[in-house]
């Protein structure tokens, strides 16, 4: 699946070897209180080219819309500061051939992006430079072909490799959120799946809203989605193919089955099933089929979520009186209570990073995302709301989405759900647009590397 | 002054109105009950985060069932619901416990399992969409429907 990503995209990277003894770093471990001032140019391109990529996108100036969604995706990390335009002295063409790094310098620019858009072939090739605007040196210089209408993942995967070069950890642009489009009144909200780009846009819907669906979550390895669906009044897991619409129930069982999540492989299916009152967790081998029973327990055991090296298995489970985290190992044994605080504990997320588990916290009255590491110890709580839940880690383990309710008022009106996301460090709190309301999202791992 | 009395006085009938209809963390009112028949109500109402039945949903149960030995060709599903303040998934597993302890009651008093299936809908269908504890209250229950 990820070679046929791959080819379908057909990037071809060309690096130019160097080594530079770049003077800019970003630090990411700390709050971003001053973001690094960085010249995003428009990406150049010849009349000829501009007119033929009007023709085929219809999209006045491709060079510059690309350099708008890498400022975006940079602005909204935290880490960088774009700069206005307005204040560029030198001529996108002309920087992208050799900066004036004295202009540059003179707008308080730390680094700099340039580049270059042709059309050739029917193929849109877009190259770009990132350069060290203080040490007057080029760090970085890709260049990529692609089908043109793949013009919006170019300026994500630009981002990417800037985020890279200048944090030294793989970025989180050239992805998906795939999540629960939701309308309608509080007590009968018709529920849709949706997917878009990170930055909202491309948003698609994958059901029309007939049953009701709820948890999708990402394959890690692959483009397959595991999520709830309400089909013929039988809640079940199903598996669904975003690229071919294919989909099915997982296993076959009498009852409910929720709380799905895949794998780190992406092989297995690990959910809870309900039966006579008592919820217990199953593994799916997407293989061969085989079921196997996790927890046996007279508790509600659900929310599992497995480490990413397969090793472990985070869980919630009410077994002490209230619901807590627990870590057990894959095959059940050794189960142990990790959430000591005051309150409640749901909703784990192994770190694609596997040092932390994220999760949701119920306390007075008031709900907290926050992280702890994997023994328990170090709770952090990164915000607190009236409602809010179900976190997912951006694929590098720096960002965390989830969704947040409003209260509504005395008569039960202004209720919404939204998207919101937050960096590990407890900044960069941010509300991520989607065309409804919407809730459950699943962040998906990067679609190219 | 004058003010501040009406509006205290206010304060303690609302809240005495509050009282007379959640007792013990139970809804207790009938505002949205409905009727399966004459006198046989069709919802049981829970205490945050249990699945207990209370005296009064015993009560209820028990008119059900005999409702359903006079009545033996129809079918019921017991449709169990969470408040919002819980997650997700775990409310999926809190409803279908709810709904599967009215079911056990209803098996004691002679009703067979086949004649009863079990959904959950979790924090999904609230029947109140206040964010308050009487809403919260009222959400915290088991609806029997006729299914047939």
């Amino acid at each position: 699946m990820k070679n046929k990503i791959r080819l379908l995209f057909y990037i071809l990277l060309i690096l130019f070897p160097f080594k530079s003894l770049a003077l800019i770093e970003v630090d990411i471990t700390r709050g971003n209180l001053s973001p690094l001032p960085l010249a995003v140019s428009s990406l150049s391109s010849s009349e000829n080219d501009k007119e033929a990529l009007k023709k085929e996108l219809d999209i006045k100036d491709l060079g510059l819309e690309i350099s708008k969604i890498v400022e975006n995706n940079l602005k909204k990390s935290g880490l960088f500061n774009p700069l206005n335009k307005d204040a560029f002295l030198q001529k996108p063409d002309i920087a992208h051939l050799k900066p004036r790094f004295e202009d540059w310098a003179l707008i308080k620019a730390q680094a700099l992006i340039t580049g270059k858009v042709n059309f050739q072939d029917e193929k849109l090739r877009v190259e770009f430079r990132l350069w060290d605007v203080l040490a007057g040196k080029e760090m970085l210089a890709l260049a990529f072909t692609t089908v043109p209408k793949n013009w919006r993942r170019v300026g994500h995967i630009i981002s990417d490799k800037v985020y890279e070069r200048l944090t030294g950890e793989k970025g989180y642009f050239d992805t998906r959120i795939i999540y629960v489009s939701e309308k309608g009144p509080k007590t009968q909200r018709i529920k849709k799946l949706a997917i878009m780009d990170q930055d909202g846009f491309n948003t698609k819907y994958l059901t029309l809203g007939n049953e009701l669906v709820l948890t999708p979550r990402f394959n890690p390895t692959n483009q397959m989605v595991t999520y709830l669906s309400y089909f013929k009044n039988l809640p079940r897991v199903y598996l669904l193919d975003i690229e071919t619409g294919m989909q099915e129930v997982v296993g076959d069982f009498p009852g409910m089955t929720f709380a799905p999540r895949f794998s780190p492989d992406g092989k297995k299916i690990i959910m809870s099933f309900a039966m006579d009152g008592n919820s217990d967790i199953y593994t799916m081998d997407l293989e061969n089929r085989i079921v196997e029973r996790i927890t046996n327990h007279p508790s509600i055991d659900t929310s599992p979520s497995y480490s990413p090296d397969g090793k472990y298995i985070a869980f919630n489970s009410d077994r002490s009186g209230y619901q807590q985290i627990y870590v057990m190992k894959s095959d059940g044994t050794k189960v142990k209570r990790i959430s000591f605080g005051n309150g409640l504990y749901g909703t784990p997320v192994w770190s694609p990073r596997g040092d932390l588990i994220a999760f949701t916290k119920l306390h007075k009255g008031k709900f907290y995302i926050g992280v702890m590491r994997t023994n328990g110890k170090g709770e952090r709580l990164l915000t607190e709301n009236y409602y809010q839940e179900a976190p997912s880690w951006s694929p590098n383990g720096r960002v965390l989405i989830f969704y947040r309710e409003t209260k509504t008022n005395s008569k039960g009106e202004g209720f919404s759900a939204k998207l919101w996301s937050i960096d590990l460090t407890g900044y960069n709190e941010r509300l991520v647009e989607t065309e409804t309301d919407a809730s459950d999202p699943s962040w998906s791992s990067l679609l190219s590397n | 002054m004058f003010l501040s009395f009406l509006l205290s006085a206010c304060a303690t009938q609302t809240s005495k109105k509050i009282d007379s209809q959640i007792q013990g963390d139970v809804y207790t009112g009938t505002d949205t009950v409905e009727y399966l028949a004459d006198g046989v109500p069709d919802r049981v109402f829970f205490a945050t985060n249990e699945s207990v039945l209370t005296t009064a949903s015993r009560e209820t149960l028990r008119k059900q069932a005999a409702w359903l030995r006079k009545n033996p060709e129809v079918t019921v599903v017991l449709e169990g619901h969470a408040d919002e303040r819980g997650t997700r998934e775990y409310n999926l597993a809190l409803g279908e416990r709810r709904a599967n302890a009215a079911k056990d009651y209803l098996m004691t008093y002679g009703i067979s399992s086949s004649r009863v299936s079990v959904i959950s809908y979790g924090k999904e269908r609230p029947v109140d969409s206040g964010s308050n504890p009487l809403a919260w209250s009222k959400n915290r229950r088991s609806v029997t429907v006729k299914a047939n």
